[in-house]
């Protein structure tokens, strides 16, 4: 050991001592820079160490739509959120506890949510009178007193991470994104994370950039050793590891989530996964994942527009593969007219319709659930199709695997609801055995199955399943079973085209019917006051990624001794068998949603119980402690707000 | 070329598999009833298919057409293999799904003028772009028969239908001349009253390694009756069409004295006479496409000078090949452990 080391031992020992830790059961970090800072990237990183730390945690990031607007303007700022937790962390949080600002812009458009007492961390290097004045500061925060309530760590990072880097040779660039890392590491420090997985994850990923990795592992260290040795750092925080049930864990979004599970259903049906898809925001990153995976024998391709990904997907479940299309509202506009076929062709298909702010080009980067109807009724004629929607990250893993057993075991399109907060929204996902996982797989035709008017054997590709009303797939290359399936209405066991009327009828309500006998669990009510109609007298009831913020807010109204019970559907079509006999049992039913009502409507349509809606179009999640308020105003006798 | 004397070992069927003996032409037909107006081209087109398929020694259920719609695509009804009738404009879509997944199958694609060129104008620029080993029967009657009677994107300029009692005022497109500016590996134009010459093009096409785009001239007896009457008018057919063959020199007309001609100046082509010194030796395989696509824009707006044959087959490696052997690929090189894959890199593991 050198004597360079030992005094760097030694000022850390001290360090140590003078300062405090604090621990706390949960903390929320919201890291905010130019569009092109990398903020991202380092959000996810910070996640990456609480995770393998054991918290549990959710994630927020919150991006422009443009890739890189004038820098250090308003409209750039790209920000990530994480919540982590000794406990279940069901969203990203709502006030934050401390903020990480890389400039000016970046604490104008975030300061407003940082709770008084919070920590705030801000890059000074481009607080000049330019750059404020061009976000409407008149006078510096940093001086003018405006920051008062806070605890302000104002430090030059810019400055001290271009002095780590200097000896590596990087480009300015380079050496500018570099601060990243230092904000990274200083954070890091702070919180107590571990810094191992970002030395990792920064050498996989600069393994071919020696100078890069150099770089980047001083800025990171530079970062973390400005916090031990400055005595402005007088407190440091430690969130213990939560309770999650054994198992191996991993950080997962739920873009990715989405892809995992439609990779690990073709998987366990035994069948090639076919991706046809056209890029879109924000569900680009499915189509980003899958096609990494041709090795697992995942088929992906990029068709010129949103129709002809949908077409191609379609082929390929006609030809004997699991075909899939990804998308968001927009796009699933343009596959309604093809969705309606598949209903009349009734081949197997999965639609990811990862939503977004509506309606046309709305808000892309930005979440809402207003494609319900869209999905439900978005096509000319009676052609019901299900539906489903995942209600948190890894759950789109889950969701994804239920949409193609249904689609494969009733033979029809599946629409999958994500949106943009679980698409790149993360948390800790139990990794799954895949052994363990549904069995799915399919019988194909090989034989055929009747006899035509003249006594031939024939194939019958309409004569059903009595159970399910699921028609026989026969695929090409199978002998014998050549058959011709269209859009126009079709006799109801030969396939042949009928304009006959009473076949007409009969086929649309067997279409209906066999949606309507989809199989689906049971709704199950989350009522710690007693069984349904004894304790609470408000039932939340929700769908799709409101699911953490609904949840948070009634775990907080319990635990200010009130009762609520709580009730989230993945089926959306066919809704579950036992919901309209759950929800008399309340006296209120409340529907938060981010739309004007769709699942409200529907409800009360298919179980003529009265509902009360919460509605909120803001591009972002609901925040846990509104909905509270909202809830505790109901439970107290007082309106929804 | 006639569909007999087919070379059985085409690139573009390597992978399908064959029967030992030819079929009949009756074992395609099927127990729908036929519901073309009578007179229409579509029934000649769907007789010479019939026959062409059964020639190929391919099983039946290795063959899947797929169509738009239109009164054209109806035709995979009549036809004993594997089909989709599907929607407007989009079959080009669904049949790459099939195609670049099944390379045991051959994929047909039945479309017509308005399905292929206005509503699934898109689709078809891209397959043929992509080179996808589809061959795409564009039967163009020139009009909208089954919406009863509108001008169509191929419709003469002018021409007075139910939505344009006063002339349409839009120029029609080359189909020929687009496919090539798309990219298209192999186009090729007959017509409906030429069974022999429908047969030989069909086998070129069945025979082409990609896309390839067959124009057919058809007939609509209802809307736009004799559309093609000059070029099936026994007194001046022979002088108005010019017949492309590969290898050969460009001549036509009723006495052989016509020819297409190659300006030694400009490179231009152009009609003239047979004892021209430059007349043009027809190259399909020609690699520039200046070639084909100035062959296409030969023909006047009454249809003179209109050349049917092969105006380009050249080998351009498939999309489907590409596919495959990037899959292949990876599968070979690449991780396969799926639980590998959910577990990923950055995990850890509590109790």
């Amino acid at each position: 050991m050198s004597v360079e080391q030992i005094g760097a031992e030694q000022v850390r020992d001290q360090a140590r001592e003078r300062q405090r830790v604090e621990r706390l059961d949960r903390v929320v970090i919201r890291f905010a820079g130019d569009s092109g800072d990398g903020m991202q990237l380092t959000g996810d990183r910070f996640t990456a160490q609480a995770a393998t730390f054991g918290n549990d945690l959710a994630t927020l990031p919150n991006y422009p739509a443009e890739i890189r607007a004038p820098a250090g303007s308003l409209p750039g700022v790209s920000s990530f959120q994480v919540q982590f937790g000794n406990d279940r962390v069901l969203t990203p949080g709502d006030r934050l506890d401390a903020l990480v600002a890389m400039n000016p812009a970046a604490l104008k458009a975030n300061i407003g949510d940082l709770r008084p007492g919070g920590v705030l961390i801000v890059d000074t290097h481009d607080f000049t009178p330019r750059a404020l004045s061009r976000v409407g500061y008149d006078d510096n925060p940093l001086t003018d007193g405006s920051l008062r309530d806070y605890l302000v760590h104002a430090i030059d990072m810019t400055s001290l991470a271009g002095a780590a880097v200097a000896e590596f040779g990087l480009s300015r660039k380079e050496a500018s994104r570099a601060r990243n890392m230092f904000a990274l590491g200083l954070v890091s420090w702070m919180y107590n994370r571990p810094i191992e997985p970002t030395v990792s994850f920064l050498r996989r990923r600069f393994g071919g950039k020696p100078a890069v990795l150099a770089g980047n592992l001083a800025a990171l260290r530079a970062g973390w050793d400005l916090g031990e040795t400055t005595e402005s750092f007088a407190v440091t925080y430690e969130v213990a590891p939560a309770p999650l049930p054994a198992g191996t864990y991993r950080n997962i979004q739920g873009n990715q989530a989405t892809a995992y599970g439609l990779v690990a259903a073709a998987e366990r049906a035994g069948l090639r996964l076919f991706l046809g898809a056209y890029p879109i925001t924000p569900a680009s990153d499915v189509l980003h994942e899958l096609s990494k995976l041709k090795s697992y024998g995942v088929r992906s391709f990029q068709a010129e527009d949103e129709i002809a990904a949908i077409g191609a997907a379609l082929g390929a479940s006609f030809a004997g593969l699991l075909g899939v299309t990804v998308t968001s509202g927009p796009g699933m506009a343009l596959k309604s007219e093809t969705l309606g076929l598949a209903v009349a062709l009734e081949l197997p298909l999965v639609v990811v319709d990862v939503q977004r702010g509506g309606p046309s080009t709305g808000l892309p980067t930005k979440t809402e659930q207003a494609d319900l109807w869209q999905a439900m009724y978005g096509r000319n004629g009676e052609a019901p199709l299900p539906v489903l929607a995942a209600r948190s990250p890894a759950d789109c893993f889950d969701t994804a695997i239920e949409a193609c057993r249904i689609a494969l075991k009733y033979r029809t399109p599946v629409v999958m609801l994500s949106d943009g907060y679980l698409a790149n929204g993360s948390e800790p996902w139990r990794v799954p055995a895949v052994d363990d996982l549904p069995d799915l797989t399919v019988e194909y035709a090989t034989d055929r199955n009747g006899m035509s008017a003249d006594g031939r054997e024939v194939f019958l590709p309409y004569a059903r399943d009595p159970a399910t009303l699921a028609r026989p797939l026969a695929i090409p290359g199978t002998p014998g079973l050549q058959h011709r399936i269209g859009g126009l209405e079709k006799d109801s066991l030969t396939g042949a085209v009928s304009y006959d009327p009473d076949n007409h009828d009969r086929m649309v309500r067997i279409r209906q019917a066999k949606i309507d006998r989809i199989k689906v669990p049971p709704l199950e009510v989350d009522d710690p006051s007693g069984r349904p109609g004894y304790g609470a007298r408000l039932l939340v009831v929700g769908w799709g990624s409101t699911y953490g913020p609904i949840s948070a807010a009634c775990r907080n109204i319990r635990r200010r001794g009130m009762a609520i019970a709580q009730a989230h559907l993945r089926h959306l079509n066919p809704l579950p068998a036992n919901l309209g006999h759950v929800l008399a049992a309340y006296d209120t039913v409340l529907v938060p949603e981010m739309n004007l009502g769709q699942l409200a409507s529907l409800i009360r349509a298919n179980c003529l119980v009265d509902t009360v809606s919460y509605t909120q179009l803001r591009g972002l999640p609901f925040r846990a402690d509104e909905l509270e308020q909202v809830f505790a105003n109901i439970i107290t006798g007082g309106e929804v707000s | 070329m006639t569909s007999t004397d087919f070379d059985f070992d085409l690139p573009a069927l390597r992978s399908v598999p064959r029967t030992a003996e030819p079929l009949s032409a009756a074992e395609f037909r099927t127990s729908q009833e036929v519901r073309w107006c009578p007179g229409c081209g579509d029934h000649a087109i769907l007789a010479a298919a019939q026959g062409f398929l059964a020639s190929l020694r391919i099983p039946r259920e290795n063959i899947v057409i797929v169509s738009g719609i239109g009164c054209s695509s109806r035709l995979p009804y009549y036809v004993d293999t594997y089909g989709i009738h599907s929607i407007h404009g989009r079959a080009p879509t669904i049949a790459t799904g099939i195609s670049i997944n099944r390379p045991d199958l051959s994929v047909w694609v039945v479309t017509g003028d308005g399905d292929a060129l206005s509503i699934g104008g898109n689709h078809l620029i891209h397959a043929l772009r992509r080179n996808v080993n589809l061959k795409i029967l564009l039967l163009n009657n020139r009009i909208y028969g089954l919406t009863k009677g509108q001008y169509s994107p191929t419709s003469e300029f002018g021409k007075v239908t139910k939505s344009t009692p006063g002339g349409s005022l839009d120029d029609p497109f080359n189909p020929i001349a687009l496919a090539i500016g798309a990219g298209a590996s192999f186009v090729a134009r007959t017509i409906d009253s030429d069974r022999r010459h429908l047969a030989a093009t069909l086998g070129a096409a069945v025979a082409h390694d990609g896309t390839a785009l067959v124009e057919i001239y058809q007939n609509c007896p209802v809307f736009n009756n004799d559309a093609y009457q000059p070029l099936k008018d026994p007194s001046r057919k022979d002088d108005w069409t010019i017949r492309l063959e590969h290898g050969q020199p460009v001549i036509f007309g009723s006495r052989s004295d016509q020819a297409v001609v190659r300006d030694p100046v400009t490179g231009a082509l152009r009609i003239g006479s047979a004892d021209d010194p430059d007349v043009v030796v027809h190259d399909a395989r020609t690699d520039n496409p200046a070639y084909a696509l100035a062959l296409s824009l030969l023909a006047e707006k009454d249809l003179r000078h209109t050349p049917i044959g092969v105006f380009r087959s050249v080998f351009r490696p498939t999309y489907d090949s590409r596919f495959r052997a990037q899959l292949a690929e990876a599968e070979e090189t690449g991780p396969t452990d799926l639980q590998q894959l959910l577990l990923g890199t950055d995990n850890w593991t509590i109790g």
